[in-house]
């Protein structure tokens, strides 16, 4: 069912035998363990798995700020080391900086990188995702909903070829959600930046992505890889569809036998 | 604005450490408020002055409030130069102390060892009444500026650092990964991630070492030397000058709440955004 992720030709990125592991008190802890897929240049995957998974760990060694213990990440082919000016992160919470305004917060990557702002492209931004006319507002004046849109923008503001993001929509209510879902769909479709989405929710991941990755609990690993062959804008009509139905109970099931097989060797990621 | 709702009835209500006061308040019911907060004041100074007069209480035990303010109309000319004096001793002390007790935080806490070392000794500086050095700082310098100003620098600066350095330790691991993520150095996070973060602390800490310095001028004037409002203090008290004594005090009283209200005003500028 599932392509062999090394056929892809053009991989963006190639997580290959990525373990990590952390020093406890009680001894090493292993968080993550030979994890190898491919995320090819324009593809949208999700990664979903029981808490605790590595799922988070395994994003922070793609962005190069938490590196790897075992194994290596690539993009374009080249070793991920440390942080990578094309690699945008979009937070768990919105992580905005609370002593600026939106425009200013959205301003900061430029600032860091001592670039000038494509203005254009930012105005776009913030008319795409609603924003327009909340420049001056601080963080605590939004919303949650607003607050991670203003992140996306700014994930987005530096135009990356890839972005990350780490359950980004956890902390909204449904109804957001499923907007900011909807949002994450057409900016896909507008630039074609690859994504590796965290997510805790099938159907949002089955709304965005091309393909899903289950992973299996601590030691973190690849338990499957489910293809999403639906086409595109995924609307309430096809998300009602059977072959979504159908999805999302392998998902949910590959999930269930990951945390039964807590430890076992039955995924197919080494 | 929802802020200022929220915050509707709870007032400043003298929480030093707490930076609710810097919260962005506006709308009628502060205007409310500090017409009834004026108004007590009336009150209470007319009840006084009422009270005073007619119980025939001699102004060398409690002057009324009218022989206050005479006594400050009158003398303020020669209090003035004091005024002069104490405010060069509590800006140089505290320019000094502030700008160390700033700088020494923000380095040692970029270590948590040596911060864990040091600590303990600059607990040791804030509990200790640095009051208490004057004598030993005169018999070293003599009697003019310089034990003042060492004394107030004693006095604000551990305060200023114990504060800064509690703003300076609250990293959020997310923000720092932000900037990180874009390429930011060391020098880039402290500027744009953990100064703006521990702002409001160190607002606090200057606030409060402001005060503290104020409190060790005065009290160092009242110790040795011929100048300064503490030496007026001391002096019309020995000359049982109370309407002189009070003016002073009111003087300070005026002294210390600008200092409150400097303080305040900056944080509602710069440091709101906590509230």
């Amino acid at each position: 069912m599932t392509p062999d992720p090394k056929t892809r030709a053009t991989a963006k990125i190639r997580v290959n035998a990525a373990g990590k592991s952390y020093s406890t008190e009680e001894g090493a802890l292993d968080a993550l363990e030979d994890c190898t897929f491919e995320i090819a240049a324009n593809e949208v995957v999700s990664i979903v798995g029981p808490s605790g998974c590595g799922k988070t760990t395994l994003l922070w060694a793609m962005t190069g700020l938490h590196p790897l213990t075992a194994g290596e990440i690539t993009l374009d082919g080249v070793p991920i080391t440390g942080p990578h000016p094309d690699i945008g992160i979009v937070f768990q919470d919105a992580n905005l900086l609370p002593w600026r305004n939106l425009d200013a917060n959205i301003r900061f990557p430029f600032e860091i990188t001592r670039s000038r702002p494509d203005e254009a492209w930012i105005r776009h931004l913030l008319e795409r995702v609603g924003l327009g006319g909340f420049e001056k507002r601080m963080p605590r004046e939004l919303s949650g909903g607003m607050q991670q849109r203003a992140s996306i923008v700014r994930a987005l503001a530096l135009k990356p070829s890839v972005l990350l993001m780490d359950e980004p929509f956890g902390a909204l209510d449904t109804f957001t959600r499923e907007d900011m879902n909807r949002l994450v769909e057409e900016i896909w479709m507008e630039t074609h930046t690859t994504i590796a989405f965290i997510t805790h929710s099938i159907e949002e991941a089955i709304l965005l992505s091309d393909r899903v990755i289950v992973m299996t609990g601590r030691p973190g690993r690849v338990m499957n890889i489910h293809d999403v062959p639906l086409p595109r804008p995924r609307d309430a009509e096809v998300m009602a569809s059977r072959a979504v139905f159908d999805l999302t109970n392998a998902i949910k099931a590959d999930i269930v036998s990951g945390q039964v097989a807590h430890r076992a060797q039955n995924g197919n990621g080494g | 604005m929802a802020s200022s709702r929220k915050t509707r009835g709870r007032g400043p209500d003298g929480q030093l450490a707490n930076m609710s006061a810097f919260a962005a308040r506006s709308g009628r019911s502060t205007q409310t408020e500090v017409v009834v907060i004026v108004s007590v004041a009336f009150v209470i100074i007319a009840l006084a002055e009422l009270l005073l007069r007619a119980m025939e209480v001699p102004h060398y035990v409690l002057p009324p409030p009218s022989a206050i303010g005479a006594a400050f109309l009158t003398d303020f000319p020669h209090i003035l130069p004091h005024l002069g004096h104490t405010l060069v001793e509590l800006l140089g002390g505290f320019a000094i102390g502030a700008s160390v007790g700033l700088i020494l935080a923000a380095v040692i806490t970029q270590f948590p060892f040596v911060e864990k070392i040091i600590t303990p000794y600059i607990l040791l500086l804030v509990t200790t009444p640095m009051l208490a050095l004057v004598p030993l700082l005169i018999l070293y310098f003599g009697f003019g500026y310089t034990p003042r100003i060492i004394a107030v620098a004693l006095a604000s600066g551990p305060m200023v650092m114990i504060n800064s350095a509690t703003g300076f330790r609250r990293v959020d691991s997310a923000k720092i990964d932000l900037a990180r993520s874009y390429g930011a150095t060391t020098l880039q996070i402290f500027w744009k991630i953990r100064a703006p973060m521990a702002l409001p602390m160190i607002l606090v800490g200057l606030m409060i070492g402001a005060i503290f310095g104020l409190l060790t001028a005065v009290g160092a004037e009242m110790v040795g030397g011929g100048f300064g409002l503490g030496n007026r203090l001391t002096t019309y008290s020995s000359m049982i000058q109370m309407p002189q004594f009070f003016a002073v005090i009111i003087i300070l009283s005026v002294l210390g709440t600008l200092i409150y209200v400097i303080f305040f005003l900056i944080g509602k500028k710069w440091a709101s955004w906590e509230a």
